[in-house]
């Protein structure tokens, strides 16, 4: 455990965050439905106070996890607790204790039944999501992994639309199924390096042989893959993503899809370098062919949210593209599309949720025109589409940019590929703006329609803001996950380096690699 | 003949469970029906007092008898076990006898002397002696399925369980005489001896094996030899199966552990491969065929088929691990914890299925749990953990005693065996989340009588309660019980 600064103000920030919503969960199962909502708030707003501290103290030059905190927890195996964040997490949890308390502003009048259960199940989502940000013990990562499938199960299930039970049956089996192999792949990296510990920076440290690496990468693959999810592993999304509830759709596209893509990064390519860079092209292939196939399906679909679901596959190609061409522009423009994607894409889910709100139907037929009739909604919808696009000035802009530049780097053909689906992206996205917004209006509600009250454009300015944010000054961002993404790299450009030694002039042990890592620090650098 | 006292005092626990037996059952006829809790009361101070003596005597290895029987941590590990589920059976049963109509206090008797059968089982270091335990725990188990005497299913469950277990009774028997041909001796320390001198291909010693682990096959319902488990599951009132599925399962699988460890490691590559393929059918089937139920007992009949499988990769791993003892201890260990999680979680989801009992309906079939969530938030949350847990899902006991069990399975070279295991716990998700499906996606059916107010009578709250607990502590918090299963493994 070299690289762990325990410099973190001593204060246990990152233990408050990730079970404040728990423990709000708790308190929420005596009270009333009515006042539920009211707890329900307060505890999200508090998670999101209590994460701004991250922000602000966290360190971005440092390159090591910041906020550490490690316990015991099980003497044998030795399982800890432990939990931290580096500049690839931080955003990402930062996202999640954003959305959550806007989840249950959204959620405020939609749902009218059982609603203390749909409070507790979005908290406990929230400190399962939050834990697998911050878990840095391959058990402790697995346990938050798999606890969020049972609250997202029952927010599709319960809550969704008509044929929800198929639906959260499909995500759960789907999940799960990947998730197996993730645990024993753990487990298996635990016995090879030694037995010492469960952490993942140890379990990066150690080397394991090449032919296990394989089949570990595609282990994780199976579970990271699904959740992403990957072409062809897709098919659980536009279910899922059409049945559940608003707060249910808005939670799996803007922090779900992310865990699949983060596992990539904190597993597969820390472990795994050798397997990463042999297999790295399939995955490139299977990202190429997500961005455009989930592009072209969106162009066919008539439902909305079923569009917004295919626009996450090709949106989420770009990440998983980005992550596999091993550069620094490329992660960091994979992580960046990350966070962009889960704003850009929980804001739509926002939008139509309160489209359908008005209209009661998620066709693009039923919903033309209602820019006549609701001028500050269409507005806010042309953002965020256009966002989505990666309209330049906006954050879908930076993150793609950076994973195609990375790309023309290692993969001229991918990144020409790639480009394709940003072309019908703005396909998809104007054509449905065009119908939507200024088509002619169903006659039978035409001028039925209210505008935005308050309460809902507050729920849009905070994504509106970082809209613009992301889009026309970057470099907060880029800044916060700079020095992770370049010590991700390094290490695997490292190990091309100790490959490419005799294996015989080295000497033995994690010593022998970190004297490799200081000795190529200035060599390996972007 | 006189019985040395001391031997006597290492037999204390059985001693009290057996005269409490004898006691309850004298006291029924002249008790007034009223009175008759009162009977339940005292069986669970027995139990108490027995715990406690166990629990201070443990850790010591004692033999008495001239070495038939033995108390070891490992013994004393069962019996604590033992203790608890017997105990959350009577405490179970107390308001379901009373909805079934069968509230008689020799129930209560019956369960005392079964758990004295399976007490004298995990001590026994004699064949025989096991043998004799088993027969004790069997016994009043086969007039417990019957309990429902007006009822055609229940003394259909009787009867098949009565043959089957006889026919079991009598292979194990058919391996005992073969080891006493070979071995000249039951003692285990003996048939270790004559093991080791014969050679690892003898024969006789090879036929008698395969009997035994045939005998004992039966008793944990692993497959091919579950055949009777549904049906005695379904038909027997629901506190008897949830003591026949936790109770009887673990202690056979205490006994049975330490005849293959004890008695016949010196051929240890001979039953590992037989178990392995046993643990591999049991998983299949049991998965398999538990999808397919629309019956909750019945499911969870296969499901428990299922979780022997799982406890059986535990016995495999220790004895491929075979010469390197930290990894062979720890599939011993593994199996430990993850019996007494799954005997916890069964436990659970069978006093649910009581619950149910109400009126008119029996409460057991997955059309009774459609819209429990509305019908009473508390039932339908406890048996959505006790699903999540025999599903193996995070935070709770079943995943830890998975991970624990499915650790070791690695750390012996067996990775595809964790994949396996882990594959049809995937598998089995399916089957359990159809029971959370139903209780909480589907709205109420019109019945009225399936529409009846659920009242749950204090002490099934607590078991409810103490299943609860255990399942979420062990799962949240497990090192001390990890610990404490490592502690106990035979040496």
């Amino acid at each position: 455990m070299t690289d762990v600064t325990t410099a973190s103000g001593g204060f246990p920030w990152l233990t408050l965050v990730v079970f404040l919503p728990l423990a709000g969960a708790l308190a929420l199962i005596p009270v009333r439905d009515a006042v539920a909502k009211w707890v329900a708030l307060v505890v999200a707003a508090l998670t999101f106070l209590a994460s701004l501290p991250l922000w602000v103290l966290f360190d971005a030059s440092a390159s090591a996890m910041q906020f550490v905190e490690t316990h015991h927890w099980v003497a044998s195996p030795a399982i800890a607790y432990a939990v931290g964040v580096d500049g690839i997490s931080l955003p990402l949890v930062l996202l999640t204790t954003l959305l959550t308390p806007l989840c249950i502003v959204v959620s405020w009048t939609s749902i009218a039944t059982r609603v203390k259960e749909f409070m507790i199940s979005l908290l406990v989502m929230e400190t399962a999501t939050v834990g697998v940000f911050v878990a840095l013990d391959g058990v402790l990562f697995y346990v938050f992994w798999e606890t969020m499938l049972i609250p997202m199960y029952l927010l599709i299930g319960i809550w969704g639309g008509p044929n929800r039970v198929y639906a959260a049956i499909k995500f759960f089996l789907y999940t799960l199924v990947g998730s197996v192999l993730l645990l024993a792949a753990i487990i298996v990296l635990y016995v090879y390096a030694g037995e010492q510990s469960f952490n993942l920076l140890t379990l990066s440290e150690a080397s394991y042989p090449p032919w296990l690496q394989g089949w570990l990468f595609w282990a994780f693959f199976a579970a990271f893959a699904v959740k992403v999810p990957m072409f062809p592993l897709h098919t659980w999304l536009p279910d899922a993503h059409v049945e559940a509830p608003t707060a249910g759709s808005v939670m799996l596209a803007s922090v779900l899809l992310k865990l699949g893509a983060y596992g990539f990064l904190r597993f597969s390519l820390p472990m795994l370098p050798d397997a990463t860079r042999q297999f790295a092209v399939w995955v490139i292939v299977l990202s190429v062919a997500a961005i455009v196939y989930g592009a072209c399906m969106a162009l066919a679909q008539s439902d909305l949210k079923k569009l917004i679901a295919y626009s996450s596959v090709s949106h989420m190609g770009f990440v998983t593209l980005g992550i596999f061409v091993l550069n620094v522009q490329g992660i960091e423009g994979a992580v960046l599309q990350m966070v962009n994607h889960g704003i850009t894409t929980g804001a739509l889910f926002l939008c139509v949720g309160m489209l359908y709100e008005r209209t009661h139907s998620r066709a693009i037929a039923d919903n033309a025109g209602v820019a006549r009739s609701m001028p500050l909604f269409a507005t806010c919808l042309v953002i965020f589409a256009l966002s989505s696009v990666g309209l330049p000035g906006m954050n879908g802009f930076v993150g793609e940019f950076l994973v195609l530049l990375g790309t023309f780097a290692e993969q001229k053909l991918a990144a020409t590929c790639a480009a394709l689906g940003v072309i019908l992206a703005a396909a998809y996205m104007l054509w449905m703006l065009q119908r939507v917004v200024y088509g002619e209006p169903a006659a039978h509600m035409a001028s039925k329609l209210r505008d935005l009250n308050r309460c809902e454009i507050a729920l849009l300015a905070p994504l509106v803001a970082l809209v613009f944010w992301i889009g026309l000054y970057p470099k907060p961002m880029l800044d916060v996950m700079h020095a992770s993404v370049d010590r991700l790299v390094r290490r695997d450009a490292n190990t091309i380096v100790v490959d490419a030694l005799p294996v015989s002039s080295l000497p033995d042990g994690p010593a022998a690699r970190s004297f490799i890592t200081a000795g190529t620090e200035g060599v390996a650098g972007p | 003949m006189t019985l040395p006292l001391a031997d006597l005092v290492t037999m204390l626990p059985e001693l009290i469970v057996a005269a409490t037996a004898c006691l309850v059952l004298a006291l029924d006829p002249v008790t007034s029906p009223r009175r008759r809790d009162y009977l339940a009361w005292m069986s669970m101070a027995a139990l108490a007092a027995c715990f406690i003596v166990t629990a201070s005597g443990m850790g010591d290895r004692v033999s008495a008898f001239g070495g038939l029987v033995v108390v070891d941590a490992f013994a004393a590990f069962w019996k604590l076990l033992l203790y608890v589920v017997t105990g959350m059976t009577i405490l179970l049963s107390i308001g379901y006898l009373k909805e079934e109509r069968i509230a008689l206090a020799e129930f209560h008797g019956f369960l005392l002397l079964s758990l004295t059968g399976m007490m004298v089982m995990v001590s026994g270091a004699d064949l025989l002696v096991i043998y004799l335990g088993i027969e004790l725990m069997s016994i009043p188990l086969y007039v417990l399925a019957g309990f429902k005497r007006f009822e055609a299913r229940s003394i259909e469950s009787s009867a098949k369980y009565f043959i089957l277990g006889a026919f079991s009774s009598g292979l194990l028997l058919y391996g005992v005489s073969l080891v006493f041909g070979a071995a000249g001796s039951t003692r285990l320390a003996d048939i270790a001896a004559a093991v080791a001198a014969r050679g690892l291909n003898d024969p006789m010693i090879l036929m008698a094996m395969t009997l035994v682990i045939v005998g004992f096959g039966f008793k944990v319902a692993a497959v091919p030899f579950h055949m009777w488990t549904p049906d005695v599951y379904q038909g027997a009132p629901t506190s008897v199966t949830a003591f026949m599925a936790s109770a009887s399962k673990v202690a056979s699988f205490g006994a049975w552990l330490r005849v293959m460890l004890e008695g016949f490691g010196g051929v240890t590559p001979h039953w590992t491969g037989l178990l392995l393929g046993l643990c591999l059918l049991t998983l299949l089937v049991g998965n398999l065929v538990a999808i397919v139920q629309t019956n909750v007992k019945r499911m969870l009949a296969y499901s428990g088929i299922a979780h022997a499988g799982y406890a059986l990769i535990g016995v495999v791993v220790a004895g491929w691990a075979g010469a390197d003892a930290g990894i062979s201890s720890h599939g011993v260990s593994g199996m430990m914890l993850y019996l007494a999680v799954y005997a916890l979680m069964t436990l659970g989801a069978f006093a649910v299925v009581a619950v149910l009992r109400r009126g008119g309906v029996e409460g057991e079939d997955l059309e009774d749990f459609t819209g429990l969530a509305k019908r009473h938030k508390g039932a339908a949350f406890l048996m959505l953990l006790f699903m999540v847990s025999l599903a193996g899902i995070p935070p709770t006991a079943g995943f830890i005693g998975k991970l624990y069990l499915l650790t070791g399975a690695v750390r012996a070279g067996l990775t595809w065996l964790a994949v396996v295991g882990l594959i049809f716990a995937a598998v089995s998700a399916f089957y359990y989340l159809r029971v959370v499906m139903v209780m909480y996606m589907r709205d109420p059916s019109s019945d009225p009588a399936r529409h009846m107010r659920l009242a749950l009578p204090p002490a099934t709250v607590v078991v409810l309660l103490v299943a609860a607990a255990g399942v979420i502590l062990v799962g949240v918090y497990p090192g001390p019980f990890i610990e404490f299963t490592a502690s106990a493994v035979l040496p």
